[in-house]
């Protein structure tokens, strides 16, 4: 199936999918405006902390606030997207995905295209937010590559974080009711991402360097955006390697989900 | 007795799913060691905070992270969903009282979560950190009844909070409120003692903080003589309240139930 051809299938599906939660407004304005104030309060939890001291891991309040906002949106559009993927151990154990493979409609299309809550827009608007507040209050020299660098590393992010959601996913093709697991990379990292890597050990350092490639959309462009030298000692390209490692890892978690995919046997019941 | 029957098929329900347990463990132990490092590094660069040093902290961290399935923090609409399905009605048929059989169930629930989901993450962070044990044998004896009652307080809390379904047809906004109350309220996020003294006060006293915030402020013995009975008074003072204000609501929404016939 062509890329074009596929855009337009999932047009058609998300679009009746939006037309169908606009039809109940006052649920979901309620929705979207609890969303909105419960992850605000995610956030003030974090200001209470910094009540107490000034900077953490050598990151002050407006600059943590960046990371906050960076990996929030990346998450959040993710988790609108592609974050259904989550309850597809529902349909393994059940035997309702032999209906997803019988269909002509590449397998994660159809899983994208089953929804797209619109309420999650609330979790969106709060990081950005979020990141409003950052670009104010932090001291950041714009340039140009610093202009260009912060909506690629947005963008990346939710990338990043939607092929996270898929790999979390894949585990369950093979063991069931792992579903868990996945969240300590997927909420797990996005809780890690909120703060600067110099926060952590060298173990989860590494994990979320390297395992799941997170620093690299959030605390790498991070400390280009900021100006602030690294004291981990990371290579400076990395600050800007965010498309690159976006892209393999997308691929990656492509090619496990087909694998695992494959690996699919039915109920048979 | 029939309450104790459902006790023990609170405890063989949960203790089905082993594999779903050990994700579960492997996932709790994961953030604890995430929270742990935040809380180390604040307080590694500001000084001990509302009276936790590092070693305050960190246990603080294990003992929340084995108190989320224990307590029942996220995730109980158990409830709700019957009652928007209706099936509630078989419920009612029962000749049991509702409120009790599902308490008996939940404590149940709680003792096979506090073995399995509560005991092996706390594990792990006493051989990875320097916890801080209870100096007094007293102490455990009013920890686990702190725990014991912090339980009831979480039920008496969800089973209130589950029967606004019988009200409102979409229950996900009630439901994310609570949580939100659950989470931040209670201690769990951040140590109460973070927030300025009259946020403190003020949560200190609400049904929240007897979930979470009361058997930690035991374990780490920053409740003693007078202040260790106030909080476990007070945690009672919420299980009578809130037990019997579920009671009340569940005998005005019984007026409301409408059973289709078929």
């Amino acid at each position: 199936m062509h890329v074009s051809e596929a855009w337009t299938m999932y047009r058609h599906l998300i679009g009746a999918r939006v037309r169908s939660q606009l039809q109940y407004r006052t649920s979901l304005a309620l929705d979207f405006s609890v969303s909105f104030v419960v992850t605000f309060l995610d956030f003030a939890v974090v200001v209470v902390l910094f009540q107490h001291l000034p900077a953490l891991g050598g990151w002050t309040l407006p600059e943590i606030a960046l990371l906050y906002g960076m990996s929030g949106i990346g998450i959040a559009i993710a988790d609108m997207v592609i974050g259904q993927v989550e309850d597809i151990h529902v349909d393994i154990r059940s035997g309702q995905f032999d209906v997803v493979l019988l269909r002509p409609v590449p397998t994660l299309l159809q899983v994208m295209a089953s929804d797209l809550a619109l309420r999650r827009i609330g979790r969106v608007l709060q990081s950005v937010a979020v990141l409003v507040y950052a670009l104010a209050a932090a001291d950041i020299a714009w340039n140009p590559a610093r202009v260009a660098l912060l909506p690629v590393a947005v963008v990346c992010g939710a990338f990043v974080f939607g092929a996270t959601f898929v790999l979390g996913a894949c585990l369950t093709f093979w063991v069931v009711g792992s579903t868990e697991v996945a969240s300590t990379f997927t909420y797990g990292g996005n809780q890690m991402t909120s703060y600067p890597l110099t926060v952590f050990g060298p173990w989860l350092r590494r994990m979320l360097a390297f395992a799941v490639p997170l620093a690299f959309v959030t605390y790498f462009p991070g400390l280009y955006l900021l100006n602030k030298p690294d004291p981990l000692g990371y290579p400076q390209w990395f600050q800007f390697a965010a498309p690159l490692v976006t892209a393999v890892f997308v691929v990656t978690a492509g090619l496990v989900w087909r694998t695992a995919v494959r690996h699919y046997r039915s109920t048979g019941s | 007795m029939p309450y104790l029957v459902l006790v023990r098929a609170g405890w063989r329900r949960w203790s089905a799913y082993r594999a779903a347990t050990v994700a579960g463990v492997i996932t709790n132990t994961a953030f604890g060691f995430i929270r742990a490092a935040v809380l180390m590094a604040a307080i590694n660069t500001a000084g001990p905070i509302g009276g936790y040093d590092t070693a305050d902290a960190v246990t603080y961290t294990w003992l929340t992270q084995g108190m989320i399935m224990t307590i029942g923090i996220w995730r109980w609409t158990e409830l709700a969903v019957r009652i928007q399905s209706g099936d509630i009605v078989t419920d009612f048929s029962r000749p049991l009282d509702l409120q009790g059989a599902y308490l008996a169930g939940d404590l149940g629930r709680a003792a096979y979560q506090l073995l399995a989901r509560g005991v092996p993450p706390f594990l792990v962070g006493m051989l990875a950190f320097d916890l801080r044990f209870p100096e007094h044998t007293y102490t455990w004896i009013a920890f686990a009844a702190g725990m014991v009652l912090a339980v009831v307080v979480s039920f008496g809390m969800r089973f209130l909070v589950n029967l606004g379904a019988f009200w409102v047809l979409d229950f996900r906004g009630l439901y994310a409120v609570s949580s939100l109350f659950l989470t931040v309220a209670s201690g769990f996020a951040i140590p109460l003692s973070f927030f300025p003294a009259w946020a403190e006060s003020l949560l200190e006293v609400l049904p929240w903080a007897s979930m979470v915030q009361i058997p930690i402020d035991v374990f780490l013995e920053q409740r003693t003589g007078a202040a260790l009975a106030r909080g476990l008074a007070l945690q009672v003072f919420w299980v009578a309240a809130l037990l019997g204000a579920g009671r009340a609501v569940l005998r005005v929404a019984t007026r409301r139930v409408v059973v289709q016939g078929g």
